[in-house]
């Protein structure tokens, strides 16, 4: 008896309490993060569709060298070439297999240049919005001095008159961005800061509501109460408590920037006319949409395509990103 | 003497509207039930004095009449007059200083009460009231005195010889409105007259029962029209907004509606829709032209906001002529027309297309010539450096060209700068919305007066057959600067003391041929004389009416619903 | 919560002060014209004339000062002279004439000058009231319809994360939302109006519904652009509720909930939907002025010609008495909707205090 005592006292006698297995070096959660996230269907999807899209519109004018702007009356409105399938008298062309439009631009060309400049402008005007609108949120909502004040701001921001509100930004910048940028640079920033500007104020006032509500929570407080600055407890415990609302409005934003967008060349904001964007072939098409469907088709799928993959993609990186999901 | 023939020339035919009848539908008034109209412009007003808006004058057109309309030959029918008044008639006086208006007998408002020649005098009086901001003061230029004579007779007496005695109670702008419904609201009362002005009392084939601005007009047939058994319509239900695409579609695929206004779609949209077969289109010219205008002086925003775009600096390469030769001569009209406007439109190298008295027989530009073009250029000193742009002392052929928003607008800038791209010219397209551009905001630098461009584009026209104001536009002195505070309607900053003299002399001519002569001397002298402006096209309208809507006769020089008392419905 | 609405109910009176001289500031420097829109033939000199008889001439803190006048003295006498005079509610009351003023010169009394829009020379007030019933009837309806559609989803499609219901509602409502209503409202014209000829595609405002054949008119006539507008309703909604939903249903009460027994429905409907409703109660209430501010293209492509219709023809048409009014009611409207998000924020979670 006393022997074993002796020996199990001497062994340790903790060693039940000990963990058996071999020791690992700890896992970084970066990779528990991109497991969970490869185990998302829809988010591999999703950010597979966007990397090609992205790839094929930067990539694509080196290997599918067609002037977007060449026009070539001779050959307009040639059908896509696999309308030949059911209808063997559509007028196709072999190097037109989009086809082109009523002024004989080709329509693959076209969709390329068009989604570069789409693209850029949606995820631009996008990032702005969002950051302006998630640190305007934030702030009001957590700092209770300032919340009247950036809350009053916002109001004003969605009372403005947008119409008015973009020619006066044309009358005032347009000028001076074209005479620093170029006109497509300076015609860039102007539709990005416009819209961005516009564009940011619901997702204020959403990352406020649901800053309100987590504030008051317990560990909110526990964290207060061991000290940790206001910054830490933004950043740590906060933000990531309101990613869900905000990959919403993320998505949603895409999808409204680059439809903005078109709207803008109308009043003389946008791009130049022959310069092709997604949300304007689409416009552009609506009159004819019902000899040449696919003129509409072709720029509405790939925005909807684009906006679905966003979508997914935010969808996994939130699963992914949730400590609670992660586990499961 | 030689006048008599301007002021007949004006009335050759006075065949009344009456070609419904040809057809033999007659019968009760009212009969055919509800007649829809529809203009993707809703109406805002129906008093045409305070608003210069197309909509609102079309719209009022069905309500109150002037004493003489222009019909679809651009030839005065007289409406409430008796006659249209010529020198040969003796309504005209001999000196050209005075016209006596009579009155057709027994002619009655809408609310039972007599016409008369005070009314005549009261419209006048209305429009001349220097607080009103009447729309159609222009009219009513040079106007000494509006007298009543008797009751049915009127003499308005000019301060000088009047070639054009017609501006006055003649067209759409400018009808007789009621002396007694609207005596309260003369000058700056104008606005408070609400009820006057969406309900105005008039001769018309029709009567407003319910205005609702900037939507929907209802209308009854007017029981006290002159013309027994017309209108055929017992009702109208005139619907504004929307787009001109959506009216096509409702007059053409659904039938929903009976008459669809000034539909400006491509050719092969129209073609679709009218493949509807629920109705058809219909189009006709006037003298509307679709122009390039050649900036003559610098819009480089580098110059102080006083010089820049002002005959103080020339413009560094469009003052050299050959230059805008070239750009004309690079253009393929017919190209142009094919995209924009099919059988709606027709290649034209003239300002003034019509009527025929004043129509250039210039046809020069009517060929593409990109070699001629090419070698113009080359000849003037203007070679191609390594990036394919044509440039001279450093100065290189890039244009800003703008225009204002419209589809078939912006495909002609997209075919014309690559006509441009072909001659070695460098283009930069731009489109403006049609409120800012056409707007005279002195404030803003985007207005086509301003010209912060070197090339715009637009469409203008002149009021019914008479272009004497419109080519006076050009004269010296006329174009916007920063003095006139950007107003004045000499766009391109033309200045030609020999064209000044000519506006002069055309201003004293009661002679037609002389006057068709230097109407055309003046038409070269800005076209294809000097390039200022290069004109592309000559614009038809194009609307639809309802395969069961009979009696239609499209109209540019007037109201496209002048003849609406004509208008029935076939098969019923 | 009483004092806080109470100080804010007060302090919205400067904001929407403020509001109105920045909005009235952003006209006046815009470029634009209310002449933009009469022909070319009109000769500038006449054309300045008209401008003067518009006010144009007058410096811009009279002209602001005399809107102002207008909006919030002027034309609530006329309200109350139209109550007393013919409305249901208080008709019986003896006629007021608070609008009326005495003229000397013509020796009666005539109405106050009011706020008077330019394209029309008409009180502007008249024109909104008259916009109200298509803008409530189809904008509204679409807003209504596009929640009760919207809330089930997002909550079902969060339940049952990744299921194919989820998988099929976001598919579809992405796709929805990404595709503008320019393009949904032709599109839904030439099936329904042109091919199958079923519905109309232009919006009668003059209908009047009497009966029951009338308002089945009325009710082909809603349809498609309800449809159009419900959709981008519902896809937004839907998507924030789901998302919101999703976040919650992981939460630690909600197993607490479970683990006492609670009833599956009570614990997803009452609990977890109620901690969900923050970002959606804010989605919603900024969406409510916007019923107001009706829906520029949808009404536009149906010719609904409700209020966003008004408001595009006002700013084309440069009419800045008409787009300074409608704007400024809208932004009455957002004041308030925001106040009364803020106000249902406590009413749902109980720990957010604001004092």
């Amino acid at each position: 008896m006393t022997d074993t005592s002796t020996n199990t006292g001497e062994m340790d006698p903790y060693a039940a309490l000990q963990d058996k297995e071999p020791p690992k070096a700890p896992r970084n959660q970066w990779l528990d993060v991109w497991d969970q996230f490869k185990k998302h269907k829809g988010a591999v999807l999703g950010g597979g569709f966007l990397m090609f899209i992205t790839l094929a519109v930067l990539l694509g004018p080196y290997i599918w060298n067609v002037d977007p702007q060449k026009l070539d009356i001779r050959n307009k409105d040639v059908r896509p070439i696999w309308t030949a399938i059911w209808d063997s008298s559509a007028k196709t062309l072999w190097h037109r297999p989009f086809g082109t439009d009523n002024l004989g631009r080709d329509i693959l060309a076209n969709m390329i240049a068009g989604g570069r400049a789409s693209m850029a402008v949606g995820w631009t005007a996008m990032l702005l919005s969002l950051s302006i609108g998630t640190a305007i949120g934030v702030a009001a909502g957590y700092f209770k001095r300032l919340d009247g004040l950036l809350m009053r701001m916002t109001d004003l921001f969605l009372c403005l008159p947008i119409l008015p509100l973009l020619l006066v930004a044309v009358t005032l910048f347009r000028q001076p961005l074209r005479a620093n940028f170029g006109p497509e640079g300076g015609m860039f920033i102007l539709i990005v800061v416009i819209v961005g500007l516009t564009s940011w104020m619901q997702t204020a006032r959403i990352v406020r509501g649901e800053i309100l509500a987590l504030k008051e929570r317990e560990f909110i407080l526990a964290a207060r109460s061991i000290g940790t600055s206001s910054g830490a407890i933004i950043r740590r415990h906060l933000l990531p408590n309101v990613v869900s609302p905000i990959m919403v409005s993320a998505t949603l934003g895409l999808a409204v920037a680059i439809i903005t967008e078109s709207a803008l060349s109308f009043l003389g904001v946008g791009f130049p006319s022959d310069f092709p964007t997604w949300g304007k072939m689409l416009a552009d098409a609506v009159p004819r949409m019902e000899q040449y469907p696919e003129r509409v088709l072709l720029p509405g799928i790939a925005i909807s395509l684009t906006v679905l993959g966003v979508n997914y993609l935010g969808d996994g990186l939130r699963d992914a990103l949730d400590p609670r999901i992660r586990g499961r | 003497m030689l006048l008599k023939t301007l002021l007949l020339g004006a009335i050759a035919t006075t065949a009344v509207a009456s070609t419904a009848m040809a057809d033999g539908h007659e019968g009760k008034r009212a009969r055919d039930g509800e007649v829809k109209i529809i203009y993707w412009q809703a109406p805002s007003i129906l008093n045409p004095y305070l608003s210069g808006g197309t909509k609102d004058l079309e719209s009022s057109s069905l309500v109150i009449e002037p004493m003489g309309r222009y019909d679809n030959n651009g030839d005065i029918v007289p409406y409430l007059a008796v006659e249209t008044p010529t020198v040969a008639n003796g309504g005209v006086s001999k000196d050209l200083t005075s016209i006596t208006w009579k009155l057709k007998e027994g002619l009655q408002w809408s609310d039972g009460s007599d016409v008369t020649s005070a009314d005549l005098v009261f419209t006048a009086k209305y429009c001349m009231d220097p607080e009103g901001g009447c729309a159609q003061l222009s009219k009513f230029d040079g106007i000494k005195s509006v007298d009543a004579i008797d009751k049915l007779t009127t003499k308005v007496t000019f301060d000088q010889p009047t070639p054009n005695p017609y501006g006055p109670f003649v067209g759409m702008a400018t009808p007789i409105i009621q002396a007694a419904q609207f005596a309260d609201c003369l000058g700056a009362r104008a606005p408070e007259c609400t009820e006057a002005n969406f309900g105005p009392i008039g001769t018309g084939p029709f009567v407003v029962t319910n205005f609702k601005p900037n939507d929907v007009i209802q209308m009854v047939a007017n029981d006290n029209y002159r013309t027994a058994g017309k209108p055929a319509f017992a009702s109208v239900t005139f619907k504004g907004g929307g787009s001109a695409e959506a009216s096509g579609r409702a007059v053409m695929e659904t039938g929903e509606y009976d008459y669809g206004w000034n539909l400006q779609l491509a050719p092969d949209v129209i073609a679709k829709m009218a493949e509807g077969g629920k109705g058809k289109p219909i189009s006709a010219f006037g003298a509307l032209v679709e122009r390039l205008e050649m900036n003559l002086t610098n819009p480089s925003p580098n110059l102080p906001a006083e010089t820049r775009a002002t005959v103080a600096e020339p413009h560094p390469f469009l003052s050299d002529r050959n230059v805008r030769e070239a750009l004309s001569m690079a253009i393929n009209r017919q190209e142009l027309v094919d995209v924009g406007y099919g059988n709606a439109g027709r290649p034209t190298c003239n300002l003034v297309p019509a009527p025929a008295l004043y129509a250039s027989d210039n046809t020069g530009c009517l060929t593409q010539d990109i070699a001629g073009a090419n070698a113009m250029l080359e000849a003037a000193g203007w070679v191609k450096g390594s990036d394919g742009i044509r440039a001279k002392g450093g100065v290189r052929l890039s244009i800003l060209y703008q225009t204002s928003t419209n589809a078939v607008r912006q495909d002609f800038q997209a075919l014309i700068k690559d006509y441009w791209n072909q001659i070695g010219v460098e283009t930069e397209l731009r489109n403006l919305d049609a409120s800012v551009f056409f707007g005279g905001d002195a404030g803003s630098p985007d207005t086509f007066q301003k010209f912060y461009a070197d090339v715009e584009m637009y469409a203008n026209v002149f009021d019914g057959t008479d272009p004497q104001a419109y080519l006076a536009a050009y004269r010296c002195g006329n174009e916007p600067k920063p003095s006139s505070q950007w107003q004045g309607e000499n766009i391109n900053r033309f200045c030609d003391p020999a064209y000044d003299a000519m506006i002069d002399e055309l201003a004293r001519t009661g002679d037609l041929a002389r006057r068709g002569e230097l109407g055309k001397k003046m038409n070269d002298m800005l076209t294809k004389d000097s390039f200022t402006i290069v004109p592309l096209v000559d614009r038809g309208r194009v609307s639809a009416h309802a395969n069961s809507l009979g009696g239609v006769v499209l109209n540019v020089f007037d109201s496209e619903l002048w003849n609406a008392a004509d208008w029935y419905r076939i098969g019923n | 919560m009483l004092t806080f609405t109470i100080r804010r109910l007060f302090f919205s009176i400067p904001t929407l002060l403020f509001i109105s001289i920045v909005i009235f500031g952003l006209l006046q420097m815009a470029p634009g014209d209310p002449m933009a829109q009469v022909p070319l033939t009109v000769p500038p000199e006449v054309k300045q004339k008209m401008r003067e008889a518009l006010g144009l001439g007058a410096p811009v803190h009279i002209q602001y000062l005399k809107w102002l006048n207008q909006f919030f003295i002027v034309e609530p006498q006329f309200l109350i002279d139209w109550m007393t005079r013919s409305s249901f509610l208080f008709g019986w009351l003896p006629d007021t004439q608070l609008g009326m003023v005495y003229d000397v010169e013509l020796e009666k009394l005539v109405p106050q000058q009011r706020n008077i829009s330019w394209q029309t020379r008409s009180p502007i007030m008249d024109i909104v009231i008259q916009r109200i019933p298509q803008t409530l009837w189809v904008v509204g309806l679409a807003y209504l319809v596009g929640i009760l559609i919207s809330l089930p989803i997002g909550v079902y499609s969060a339940y049952r994360h990744y299921s194919i219901f989820d998988q099929t509602g976001t598919f579809i409502t992405m796709v929805g939302f990404s595709i503008p209503p320019f393009f949904t409202g032709p599109l839904l014209i030439v099936i329904f109006s042109v091919t199958l000829g079923w519905l109309p595609s232009i919006y009668d405002t003059t209908h009047v519904v009497k009966d029951w054949a009338s308002f089945k008119y009325q009710l082909s006539q809603m349809i498609l652009p309800v449809m159009v507008l419900a959709l981008q309703t519902t896809a937004q909604i839907s998507r924030y509720m789901r998302a919101s939903m999703l976040d919650n249903l992981n939460q630690d009460y909600v197993r607490t909930a479970r683990a006492k027994g609670l009833k599956e429905g009570v614990v997803v409907m009452v609990h977890v939907l109620r901690n969900s409703m923050i970002p959606v109660i804010t989605v919603i209430a900024l969406g409510v002025p916007s019923i107001f501010g009706g829906a520029i293209i949808t009404e536009n492509v149906f010719g609904v010609n409700g209020i966003g219709q008004l408001l595009i023809t006002a700013l084309f048409a440069n009419d800045i008495p008409m787009v300074m009014t409608i704007t400024f009611i809208f932004a009455i409207m957002i004041v308030a909707f925001n106040l009364v998000a803020d106000v249902l924020y406590g009413v749902l979670d109980p720990r957010i205090r604001y004092d």
